[in-house]
């Protein structure tokens, strides 16, 4: 049905487009294209293109001896490491969250779908902050956990902490949305038939909210690894230890070493361009199931 | 299996929902609950199944007290209103799944489980379209499946929450017919909710016609709409005229017009609401006639089996309308002009004592009413 309205719109955003009556001057038109394409340009484009340009300035064995220096490895590694933790964590609290808000009512909930939101609202840094004034030597747990000899802050375990905590809402605020709209019968019918609340989940809720928590993961994914306010905070900058990639772009940067730093920079660019390939098939993908049955509509009752 | 609900009650915050209901469903009947949106027949049906739980009260199924039993232990076939059809997975896969989700011990094998769904798909008529997903079938078609996918559990009775209500005329006639004939073949004990009085009158084996939580009156399709306990049932079952006048001398006053009553529980001087169907109104063209209502002719209908004509009153409110259902003969030969000024007769009607509130669209419940009978003239 999905993509019936939107060929439906397409068609009619087309005959507004035909008609005279409704058709804009060509000046209007030009003009703002003109703007649009302008803007997208200068502000999307050329900072993309400039990153692969600058990496490449000084030749491919620059590029290539930049990446495989020890320190980017590692970088390379800890980024992998830390969003293999923060997101599978996050998927699951994101699914239990949007779970709980979408087909209950308790007290509080509009508390707690407030509270998903904090990390969108809070600046990174304060994020990051907020782990070094619990964790950190002079903070609440600080006393604590020196006795105990277990490192969280300047370690990777603080940067695990600060990702989850910035990326928390990516999953849940994907799923809510969803979830509500889909209601709650056929769970309801799913319990009728005898079904346990196990069997429910895993043959009726998952599979109707797949590509849609798929969406959520990639998005939380490219955050997870692209952090660089909350993560700086805490990680304590220690070289081929606690640097992600965005820290070692920082880092390198800082150093005037330009080409390797746009080296490593353009290695999260080409993430971001691989996330958003995966999430277009993944939105296309998705209304598939729906796009199949549009020549058959017409069989009668 | 029977139903048996007792004194169930219901409140969603300060909304009364059910107020002390206590019902009988015998085995094998096929019953309608009847009413109006909000009258609290959805919540009912939910109480039943397990998927709402009641205030107050017990739900016996089988005469065992089951207003504790999880939903899955109660045996219960449910079929919603929006079909509620598993959107993921093909007709096949929808109508198989209350078997394949059994415990591992009552778990039939797949090939039981295939030929079981087979059957089931045979039953509604579906069977060619068992690897179809449900956005591909038809709102009708659609339905048949919820109804398959409800009945391969084998259920021990069936609630169907306004099962027609999302489908077109047309489609919802056959479906009525069809859904009769289906509960013919399996006696299955059923309840069926509805908005709309024609498909309770037409299916169900028992009307049970409620109103703002209340139960107003249980009977068989017939006794119901030829006996309405209340008010409210003699309007919310069909059309009916209205005459609001004070009783004397075994006639209903009405403004300057009389209505002949017959004899009646009234005292003299009482007030009293009269109810006509259209088709137990007569019309007077004699100017010399004293008994009766006059009325202005609006409009007259003439066209399917029977001729409707529509009527302005003068008495107390003008802007009323009065409806009389005729045989088109009898039309004819009345020759009617509109704008002409004749009288209403009724054939038969009903008294009964006016509310203590201003008559609404839904009058209060039966309790507070004396229903009385009017004989015929």
């Amino acid at each position: 049905m999905g993509a019936a309205v939107a060929t439906h719109w397409a068609a009619r955003a087309r005959r507004f487009e035909v008609n005279a009556a409704t058709r804009e001057p060509a000046w209007v038109k030009g003009s703002l294209i003109t703007i649009a394409l302008a803007f997208f340009g200068l502000f999307l484009l050329l900072p993309l293109v400039t990153v692969f340009a600058e990496a490449f300035r000084k030749g491919w064995q620059v590029y290539f001896a930049a990446l495989v220096e020890p320190d980017a490895l590692s970088a390379i590694a800890l980024t992998l490491l830390v969003a293999a933790i923060a997101v599978p964590l996050n998927l699951v609290f994101g699914i239990a969250a949007a779970w709980a808000i979408a087909k209950f009512d308790f007290r509080g909930k509009q508390l707690l779908t407030t509270l998903i939101d904090l990390p969108f609202s809070v600046s990174p840094v304060i994020a990051g902050l907020i782990f070094v004034l619990l964790f950190g030597a002079q903070g609440w747990f600080g006393p604590w956990l020196i006795e105990h000899d277990v490192k969280i802050i300047f370690a990777v375990p603080g940067l695990v902490l600060a990702t989850i905590f910035v990326t928390f809402p990516f999953v849940a605020r994907e799923l809510i949305p969803l979830m509500e709209a889909q209601g709650r019968e056929e769970e309801e019918a799913a319990i009728v038939l005898g079904a346990s609340g196990w069997q429910t989940f895993w043959r009726v809720t998952l599979p109707s909210i797949k590509w849609g928590l798929l969406y959520g993961v990639i998005l939380c994914n490219a955050r997870a690894m692209g952090e660089f306010g909350a993560v700086s905070v805490v990680s304590g900058h220690i070289r081929g230890r606690t640097n992600t990639l965005p820290l070692q772009v920082e880092i390198l940067y800082n150093e005037y070493n330009f080409a390797a730093a746009f080296a490593v920079a353009s290695l999260l660019a080409l993430l971001a361009l691989l996330t958003l390939v995966v999430k277009s098939l993944v939105e296309w993908r998705g209304r598939q199931p729906l796009n199949v049955g549009q020549e058959s509509q017409g069989v009668s009752a | 299996m029977s139903i048996r609900v007792q004194h169930i009650a219901k409140r969603f915050g300060p909304f009364v929902a059910l107020d002390d209901i206590t019902l009988d469903f015998p085995t094998g009947e096929l019953v309608g609950l009847l009413g109006p949106s909000g009258c609290g027949k959805t919540t009912l049906l939910r109480i039943i199944a397990g998927l709402e739980s009641a205030d107050h009260g017990q739900v016996f199924l089988d005469e065992e007290d089951a207003s504790t039993a999880h939903v899955r232990d109660r045996q219960v076939g449910f079929v919603f209103q929006h079909y509620a059809l598993f959107r993921h997975m093909t007709v096949f896969d929808n109508v198989a799944f209350g078997l394949r989700v059994k415990p591992r011990g009552q778990r039939p094998a797949e090939s039981v489980i295939r030929t079981r769904v087979y059957e089931l798909l045979d039953l509604v008529q579906l069977a060619a379209l068992a690897r179809r997903y449900p956005t591909q079938l038809s709102g009708g078609q659609r339905q048949r499946i919820a109804l398959a996918r409800a009945l391969a559990v084998e259920p021990r009775v069936l609630l169907l929450d306004e099962p027609f209500g999302a489908l077109d005329a047309k489609v919802r006639k056959e479906l009525r017919r069809w859904l009769r004939q289906l509960h013919d073949a399996l006696h299955i004990t059923s309840i069926f909710v509805t908005h709309d009085q024609e498909e309770a009158l037409e299916v169900s084996d028992r009307v049970v016609l409620m109103n703002q939580g209340r139960v107003e009156q249980v009977g068989a399709p017939q006794e119901v709409y030829e006996q309405p306990a209340s008010p409210f049932v003699y309007s919310f079952l069909g059309a009916v005229n209205l005459f609001h006048g004070r009783v004397q001398d075994h006639h209903l006053h009405v403004g300057a017009g009389r209505l002949p009553v017959g004899h009646n529980g009234f005292p003299t001087g009482a007030e009293a609401l009269g109810f006509v169907r259209p088709h137990e109104l007569d019309i007077e063209t004699n100017p010399a006639e004293t008994t009766g209502i006059a009325a202005r002719v609006e409009r007259v209908l003439a066209f399917g089996p029977t001729a409707r004509v529509e009527l302005s009153g003068v008495e107390r409110e003008s802007s009323h309308i009065y409806e009389v259902e005729l045989s088109r003969e009898r039309v004819a030969a009345l020759n009617l002009t509109n704008g002409q000024w004749v009288r209403l007769k009724p054939a038969r009607i009903r008294l009964f004592a006016p509310e203590p509130r201003p008559a609404g669209p839904m009058p209060l419940p039966a309790g507070s009413l004396i229903g009385l009978d009017g004989e015929g003239i």
